[in-house]
């Protein structure tokens, strides 16, 4: 798989992963005058404050009024736009939920939500601003896909490709600046789980979002010790790989997940249903511990909640005993 | 202006609609007949006078006004109404919420030629009439946008989100027809939650303002005439209706909100309707 070759070294990139959703609309800008880009007050911190000066015609700013804007979205996804929602995932899908629900997903119409600053590595804000939930409450609804990148690269290609798949399109982005781990040859396709490294066949490491990074890191510190891991990029939690998964499972006989949500329906929950039904084995999983976060530095708030290189490593060793 | 011969024709066909109503909500066992009573005659002002672009032979046409239903529970005043203007065959209005039907109890984005949205909980169908305002608005085009609430339903927040964005923009192609039946589940509407001074509210948000008698069709057309020739800003037919219009034993009642009439009532409704003469539609 073709990585960052600077993944591993202390000087690797590090970009927000929103900047790859700016750049991304920029590029729709260009080539699709059926794109608009909504926001509720969030236009800089969304990244969208670009193409709103580009394209003020096709840009509506909203208030800060959630509910609204994903109704508004709907309306102008009937008339054939291809609206694209931004704000805070805690307050879009998390207060436009009601709206996502009847006027999007049911209706099945392509409204695209990019949801930003999800996971508690939004750091200093605090619980109110850390969305640990919009995973579980996306994949539930029928017809909406969810997508969840890695970095502002494979955010880039999310946001090209989620503006022309067919019907209602969830977006899962990170505030922080996180480490490059793809690069623009990286193949990216919805629905496509793609294993990023393949060290031997003791546990499969299942990731998404920015925490694909650390489970890399983890995978390589693993193998120094002995334990050989493969580490998946699930980007798309719905539809979901199963054949991927499943595969790796019939591997390795063991999966850890690993997320920046709740471990309560989340990508690991979405995971354990497949291979329930399909190979069960033993599972551990890495994610919020139903618990809300709190102020702090991104690196101390996943190393007290769980979710660092450390806690990843714990995880795959005890898979491996339950084997 | 309606002439004579226009307005008879339309009192006609509510008087049709309105039996159908009662004989769907009769055969659905379930439903709301009070409001989608009361709304019949702006329905039948809608799809059939001849004010507002839809035709049933082409129901999806780019250039075709738009009517969207917030209040979506009183679909079953809509259904008889579309059925009526040939969107769809009338024998299909009994098989309202039934399982594998096109009328579903609360309706669904274009299940039916004519169902502009998904609508049922409320507060959300104003907010995607500005998505269709906009894009026509930006696109210059001149279909229209017609969005029906209830006045309960104004309780909800969302709507003033969206009643300050439409004013914000002066969509002009943006009509919100309100029905002010005074009526809710629990009770009348400033019992539950005062709405007065109603009017005022939405010119405060830069709305324009019509009241009008929502059981008279030439005001009803005139008032569409009306906001039609408003370019400042958009505007709102606040339409006076009594819920249950038309059946003694249901107007002004708040409990006939959301329940259907069982057999005899249905048939006292039918008889007071006059036509059908106590014969439900089926038989």
């Amino acid at each position: 798989m073709k990585l960052n070759p600077k993944l591993f070294e202390a000087e690797v990139e590090r970009v927000p992963i929103r900047n790859g959703y700016g750049e991304g609309l920029m590029e729709l800008g260009e080539k699709d005058k059926r794109v608009v880009v909504l926001t509720a007050d969030l236009a800089e911190s969304t990244r969208v404050l670009e193409f709103s000066k580009k394209w003020p015609e096709r840009f509506i700013e909203c208030g800060v009024a959630e509910q609204n804007m994903m109704g508004v979205a709907a309306g102008l996804a009937a008339a054939g736009k291809i609206p694209w929602v931004s704000s805070y995932a805690v307050f879009s899908p998390g207060r436009s939920w009601d709206q996502a629900r009847v006027a999007v997903a049911y209706s099945n119409l392509p409204v695209k939500i990019a949801g930003a600053h999800a996971g508690v590595s939004v750091g200093p804000d605090g619980a109110t601003h850390q969305a640990l939930e919009d995973i579980a409450i996306m994949r539930v609804l029928p017809q909406m896909t969810v997508v969840v990148p890695c970095d502002s690269i494979e955010t880039k290609k999310a946001t090209l490709a989620g503006t022309v798949w067919a019907g209602p399109f969830y977006l899962r982005l990170a505030r922080e600046k996180t480490p490059v781990v793809t690069t623009t040859e990286t193949p990216f396709e919805i629905g496509k789980a793609e294993v990023f490294q393949e060290y031997g066949n003791d546990v499969a490491i299942v990731a998404c979002g920015p925490l694909v990074y650390q489970s890399l890191i983890a995978a390589k510190e693993l193998k120094d010790e002995g334990v050989e891991v493969i580490v998946i990029n699930n980007h798309t939690i719905k539809p979901m790989d199963k054949k991927t998964i499943i595969e790796a499972a019939q591997k390795c006989g063991a999966v850890v997940t690993v997320e920046e949500h709740q471990v309560m329906g989340g990508m690991g929950s979405a995971v354990a249903e497949v291979l329930a039904q399909n190979f069960p084995v033993p599972m551990e999983f890495v994610g919020m511990p139903d618990s809300f976060g709190e102020s702090g530095q991104p690196e101390e708030l996943l190393e007290k909640y769980g979710m660092s290189v450390t806690k990843i490593k714990e995880a795959v060793r005890k898979v491996v005993t339950r084997k | 202006m309606l002439s004579d011969q226009k307005v008879k024709e339309l009192e006609t066909a509510a008087n049709e609609i309105r039996e159908n109503i009662i004989s769907m909500l009769l055969a659905a066992g379930s439903g709301h007949s009070a409001g989608s009573l009361g709304m019949a005659d702006v329905f039948t002002t809608l799809y059939l006078s001849g004010e507002v672009n839809v035709r049933a032979v082409d129901p999806w046409n780019e250039g075709r006004d738009r009517i969207i239903l917030s209040c979506g529970h009183i679909c079953p005043g809509l259904y008889a109404t579309l059925a009526q203007a040939g969107y769809f065959p009338k024998e299909e209005l009994m098989t309202l919420r039934k399982l594998g039907s096109r009328l579903q109890g609360h309706p669904h984005y274009r299940e039916l030629p004519g169902i502009e949205n998904s609508g049922g909980p409320l507060g959300q169908g104003l907010a995607q009439g500005i998505g269709q305002a906009i894009a026509g608005m930006r696109d210059g085009k001149s279909y229209r946008v017609y969005t029906i609430l209830s006045d309960g339903e104004l309780e909800e927040g969302a709507n003033w989100e969206a009643i300050m964005l439409a004013g914000k923009l002066n969509l002009h192609n943006l009509t919100a027809i309100v029905d002010r039946n005074n009526i809710q589940i629990d009770g009348y509407t400033e019992d539950i939650m005062p709405l007065q001074p109603l009017t005022d509210k939405f010119r405060a948000f830069n709305w324009s303002v019509v009241e009008i008698d929502g059981h008279n069709f030439r005001e009803i057309a005139d008032a569409l005439d009306k906001a039609r020739a408003i370019f400042e800003n958009p505007t709102v037919i606040v339409a006076h209706t009594i819920p249950g219009k038309g059946v003694d034993f249901m107007e002004g009642k708040f409990e006939w909100h959301g329940k259907p009439p069982n057999r005899e009532e249905a048939e006292k409704a039918l008889t007071e309707l006059r036509s059908l003469g106590g014969k439900i539609a089926t038989e």
